[in-house]
């Protein structure tokens, strides 16, 4: 009984490592912050050496699923299919591919959908709360496969026009150039 | 004295089901008359088997139950029991299962009855349509009418016709919720992929209030919906006064408050018709200021809880659709101003 | 558990006991009763405990399983009633109180209702038709196991803030990818689906024991009326528990990464309708399954206790049998607010009502036996009487939302939370107390404290009204169920209140029957193999059984074989006695047909239970890559289970041990 008890308690505290973060529902974020988002560089060249800021290179919503389907939501509500479909692009770049123009990093995904970018991004500044922007980045993030698949969204209730973002295989993010 | 008292006080305990506000026992449509008093049959035959068929037990056991003074031991089983006694046993049983029978083909033809009585609405060619969609976790009703411009769409405070027949098209937009307003009908689940309709017809003027019935996720619970039935003449100038759009504000503070609106991200969600707010995602707010209740009818229209509501909705309904929003005192104050402006 | 040494004193007495004008046991007698206590010893300590394949070992396994998630999911119904006691409470949120109503009806209907009949029928089916053992001895230890890493696995995920949210009958689209993001759902799905597999594990043993193991002459319109209802219901899990099973198997692949189906995907072609369909073609009959070895218990009890034999024996089986059929048909009651016709709605309130008919034919006839007898008013007996009030009450507003018109206003309201509650606890928990003290001088052999076990039942009685009884007004009063809040304007809040007293009042109940029960296992008198002067076979041996219950399978005479048979009732003798040997009878008429060698104590059930479970919970809860190598251990599992050491010969596992002379 001992020994079963024990390895159970095991069992248990490797699935709670395992799950706290995916399984978190948090409803109510503290009053918005200052993001520093201007001083998140979308580019590696820089003139006189690197800036102090480095862009954030994690996002803890990447391993909520709660946060990662409210990602998912905010995608529709905000139409950014309107313009990137469902990740394979349309008037705006493709976001399923491996190829990162403004840079793949958390940060940088957060930064170009809150300051927008050339060629028809809107900035999303002051339309989008920044715990909204933060999970609308890590969903943009889950759609090349770039997010754990045991948090990232299941296949939705529409017609399919993709694969589940649990399913899709992750991508090499590649930087690229705007195009021409 | 007390025990009267405590009498008066259990008997309005119990009447919670037949006078509430939102009681199904308090009818206030044909269609709910209906059901009441269908539901009255069949309870009252039931407390009179109930009481029937308890007491038969009760005298069975108490009539020869075995003494205190009777030895511990009990009396050898009757392996071979008195055949008349037996027979007559047979005879009641039977009797009963036969009572049985007939009580309950009773209930089946006036169930029967009461559904075609309650479907017989359908019909009706001056039905008022209006097109119910749920939303996690609100109402959106769109007026049809045969001219497209007088079409309009409001949330949560349905106003009808007393004396009218409405025709409710029901439809979900994310998952299954039902439509229930219990004074007046019972009812009708909206299920993704299957639209269906309900008909209903309200006798009196009043307010009537509903909720959501199948569990929708997080604030199911208040998911909350009424229905102000009005005389024909009251309810056309209601109307008249929706289709209209919004006009230009009149005064500075009231443009202020419009464009905080426009530059925020209160666009992307809601329609303020006359404007270039035009998003579907939440109420239309276009005569928002006319609204009794606000957050789906769970708190009062008033400056203060509406400023709550914008700045921390999550507090109110945790997990609702809309974001906590960080606004200048300025603007927040300018954007009440102009909401409650739209009447 | 059983003692360790073969005590030859105690079956010298088991001999002595049931026949008190048998002369004393022979040496030839004493020998075999050595070799019988040798052959069905359990290994000891852990090994034993996870190895034994003893029906009474499983039984009460499953029955104290079972209490122990029946503990956990009241205290989440006390929580829940502490989070209604008061409008705009803000004890649990929602997200809290969706995950624990959710817990509280999955654990009450798949971890606690089904399995503990499935138990006591394990426990008691064997005894009363007189043979050692279930059949398929492994596959019930298997469905043990599944059972237990079912319900671990639904209340690990609630420990760690990732309990179903979604409600048990877990509707799609909410409980779909779209909607339920997160592992939560998939839990809940596997656990569904391991319980059930153990449920339908469970009832062939138990199907396959009643039909061919019982003692000769106890023909089909024989059997006790309790191995009846084990036996419908063991039917109906069989038809019913594949629809959830495929049903959350379907959901988890709707949910699963690279699977992705879309049975439940309106926009594709699939159906929501489906899922409720499929769910409730088990959830109605699972309302039986729980129903009807209840009924089973009663009819048990009241012939006891009323001092003759049962008033109406053949309509109360085909009433059963009825039930059992009848219950597959009106499933669509649930659906009634869904867009489906009139007409077909209408045939299912027809079909609805019709069961009403031979419940009632039960009702009655029990009525008539007490009438007939002469009552001897045991605690056994009370809650028996405690299931008449309480659950009546539940038939009778059963009977008023079979109705189409009355149910659009009842539907998902706190009246159906009424009605279910008085169905369940009063035809299910109500008979199940009874029949544990009826049956408590078996398990330990003593007696059960009466005056405490009064207290329960007056507590529970009185609780479960004061719960349940204005949960009927709340629900006419408009209040939704699953609501984690109400408005103070509603008017709702008085007897809210009301009901979370009672709730705690029925707490205190549950937790005076289980003192009860402690006290009298370690000072009870001591009970003798027939405290009650019943007539079942399971009175004809010692109280507690020996592993191998009967030193000679009885024979059977009449319904009641222990007031039926003539003291020289002939018994079963010449079975082997150095393996593990029962008679096989005829299906029908219980005629000896062939000896049959049962399997033996073995590791393998709990090694393909844990195969099983990597499959379902790893494989379709996270990533199919998990499947093949579950598959690979199942099927590792599967073969030793079949091929290695199938039976535990005398000879091997004890050559010091005498061996039967007419062998040598």
């Amino acid at each position: 009984m001992l020994r079963l008890s024990a390895c159970l308690l095991i069992l248990a505290s490797v699935t709670l490592v395992a799950s706290c973060k995916r399984e978190e529902r948090t409803f109510r974020v503290e009053p918005p912050y200052v993001s520093g988002v201007e001083k998140i560089s979308v580019t590696n060249l820089f003139a006189g050496g690197a800036p102090a800021t480095q862009p954030a290179t994690s996002n803890e919503y990447e391993e909520n699923a709660y946060a990662l389907t409210e990602g998912k939501r905010l995608y529709g509500f905000m139409n950014c299919n309107g313009c990137h479909a469902n990740g394979g692009g349309g008037m705006g770049p493709a976001l399923m591919d491996d190829k990162w123009i403004y840079g793949d990093q958390p940060g940088q995904v957060f930064a170009s959908i809150i300051q927008g970018r050339p060629n028809g991004m809107p900035s999303f500044a002051t339309k989008l709360p920044d715990h909204q922007a933060w999970q609308l980045a890590a969903y943009v993030r889950s759609m090349s496969g770039l997010v754990k698949s045991d948090a990232a969204p299941g296949r939705s209730d529409h017609m399919q026009s993709r694969k589940a973002e649990n399913s899709t295989e992750p991508e090499s993010p590649k930087q690229s150039r705007p195009p021409q | 004295m007390i025990a009267r008292r405590v009498l008066i006080f259990a008997l309005a305990l119990l009447a919670v089901g037949c006078t509430g506000e939102q009681a199904a026992l308090n009818p206030a449509g044909a269609q709910a008359g209906r059901i009441t008093s269908l539901w009255w049959l069949i309870c009252w035959t039931c407390v009179v088997v109930y009481v029937l068929t308890i007491g038969a037990i009760v005298i069975g056991v108490v009539r020869k139950r075995r003494r205190a003074d009777e030895p511990d031991a009990p009396a050898p089983p009757t392996t071979r029991p008195d055949p008349a006694r037996e027979h007559r046993a047979r005879i009641i049983v039977a009797a009963a299962v036969g009572v049985t029978v007939v009580i309950l083909f009773v209930f089946m033809f006036s169930d029967f009855t009461a559904g075609r009585a309650l479907a017989s609405l359908a019909g009706d060619k001056s039905a008022l349509t209006i097109k119910i969609t749920g939303h996690q976790w609100w109402w959106e009703a769109r007026y049809e009418d045969s001219t497209t411009s007088n079409t309009f769409t409001t949330a949560n405070e349905i106003h009808i016709p007393v004396g009218r027949t409405i025709e409710f098209q029901l439809e979900s937009a994310d998952v299954i919720h039902s439509f229930w307003v219990p004074r007046l009908h019972g009812k009708k689940d909206m299920i993704p992929g299957h639209s269906t309709r309900t008909y209903l017809k309200a006798d009196k003027p009043g307010v009537y209030y509903g909720q959501c019935a199948e569990f929708c996720g997080h604030q199911h619970a208040n998911m909350r919906l009424v229905i102000i039935a009005q005389p024909h003449e009251e309810f056309e100038s209601w109307r008249t006064a929706q289709i209209r759009p919004a006009g230009e504000p009149p005064f500075d503070n009231l443009k202020r408050g419009r464009d905080v609106f426009l530059k925020n991200s209160c666009v992307m969600c809601h329609t303020i018709r006359g404007t270039t707010a035009g998003g579907r995602l939440g109420p239309d707010l276009t005569h928002v200021g006319s609204r009794k209740l606000l957050a789906s009818n769970i708190i009062p229209n008033k400056p203060g809880h509406l400023a709550g509501w914008i700045l921390d909705p999550q507090k109110i309904k945790p997990g609702v659709r809309m974001p906590q929003n960080a606004l200048d005192p300025h603007d927040l104050r300018a954007l009440l101003e102009f909401l409650e402006s739209l009447k | 558990m059983s003692s360790d040494a073969p005590n030859l004193a105690a079956a010298a007495r088991q001999v002595h006991d049931v026949d008190p004008t048998t002369p004393a046991p022979t040496a030839e007698q004493v020998r075999s009763l050595q070799q019988l206590e040798a052959v069905w010893r359990k290994p000891r300590g852990l090994v034993g405990f996870l190895t034994t394949t003893n029906h009474k070992d499983i039984g009460l396994r499953f029955v104290y399983t079972a209490f122990v998630f029946f503990f956990l999911a009241g205290l989440l119904a006390l929580a829940i009633r502490v989070q209604l006691a008061v409008p705009n409470n803000t004890l649990l949120g929602p997200d809290l109180y969706n995950q624990f109503f959710t817990t509280h009806g999955s654990a009450m209907m798949f971890l606690f209702a089904v399995p503990v009949m499935e138990g006591m029928a394990i426990y008691l089916v064997p005894l009363m038709v007189g043979t050692r053992n279930t059949c398929f001895p492994r596959l019930m230890s298997y469905g043990y196991w599944v059972y237990l890493m079912g319900g671990i696995t639904l209340f690990i995920a609630l420990a760690l803030n990732f309990g179903p949210d979604m409600g048990w009958f877990s509707y799609t689209p909410l409980a779909g990818p779209d909607y339920s993001p997160g592992k939560r759902v998939d839990f809940w799905s596997q656990m569904v689906t391991l319980v059930e597999i153990g449920s339908m594990s469970g009832a062939i043993a138990t199907i396959t024991t009643i039909l061919k193991c019982r003692a000769p002459g106890m023909a089909l319109n024989r059997i006790p009326l309790f191995v009846w209802a084990a036996l419908v219901a063991a039917f109906m899990i069989l038809f019913a528990m594949p629809a959830v099973t495929i049903c959350s198997t379907l959901l988890s692949m709707d949910r699963l990464s690279h699977v992705s189906t879309h049975f439940f995907n309106h926009a594709e072609g699939g159906d929501h309708l489906l899922w409720q369909h499929l769910f409730w073609f088990f959830g109605h009959p699972d309302v039986y399954i729980i129903f009807l070895p209840a009924t089973g218990f009663i009819s048990a009890i009241i012939p006891t206790f009323a001092r003759r034999k049962i008033f109406g024996y053949t309509p109360l089986v085909l009433s059963m049998i009825a039930i059992g059929f009848i219950g597959f048909g009106v499933w669509v009651h649930h659906m009634f607010v869904t867009p489906i016709p009139e007409l077909g709605q209408g045939m299912f309130t027809a079909s609805s009502l019709l069961i009403t008919i031979p419940t009632g034919v039960q009702i009655f006839c029990w009525t008539a036996t007490l009438w007939l007898g002469r009552p001897w008013l045991k605690s056994p007996l009370l809650f028996v009487l405690g299931f008449f009030g309480v659950f009546i009450m539940g038939g009778l507003t059963g009977v008023m939302i079979a109705s189409v018109a009355v149910d659009t206003q009842a539907h998902d309201t706190f009246f159906v939370v009424a009605h279910l509650h008085y169905v369940l606890i009063g035809g299910m928990i109500f008979p199940l107390l009874g029949a544990i003290l009826y049956w408590f001088p078996k398990w330990t052999g003593k007696m059960p404290g009466e005056t405490l076990a009064k207290w329960s039942l007056a507590l529970l009685f009185i609780g479960t009204n004061l719960t349940f009884y204005p949960l009927h007004h709340l629900g006419m009063g408009g209040m939704p169920r699953r609501i984690y809040t109400y408005l103070p304007e509603t008017g709702w809040q008085p007897l809210n209140m009301l009901a979370t007293l009672g709730a705690f009042t029925m707490g205190i109940g549950f937790l005076i029957f289980v003192i009860n029960l402690w006290l009298s296992s370690r000072r009870g008198a001591p009970a003798g193999p027939n405290p009650w002067h019943a007539g079942t076979l399971e009175w004809a041996t010692t109280s507690p059984p020996s592993t191998y219950n009967f030193a000679n399978p009885p024979t059977c005479e009449g319904r009641d074989p222990v007031w039926d048979n003539s003291p020289d009732a002939a018994i079963v003798t010449n079975l082997d006695t150095d393996k593990r040997e029962v008679l096989c009878t005829t299906t029908l008429d219980a005629q000896p047909h062939h000896r049959y060698e049962m399997s033996g104590d073995s590791w393998w059930p709990l090694v393909v239970a844990i195969a099983t479970t990597v499959i379902f919970v790893a494989g379709f809860g996270f990533t199919p890559s998990w499947i093949l190598p579950g598959c690979a251990i199942l099927a590792i599992g599967l073969g030793a289970w079949f091929w290695v050491s199938a039976y535990r010969s005398l000879a091997v596992h004890h050559p010091e041990m005498p061996r039967d002379p007419r062998k040598d």
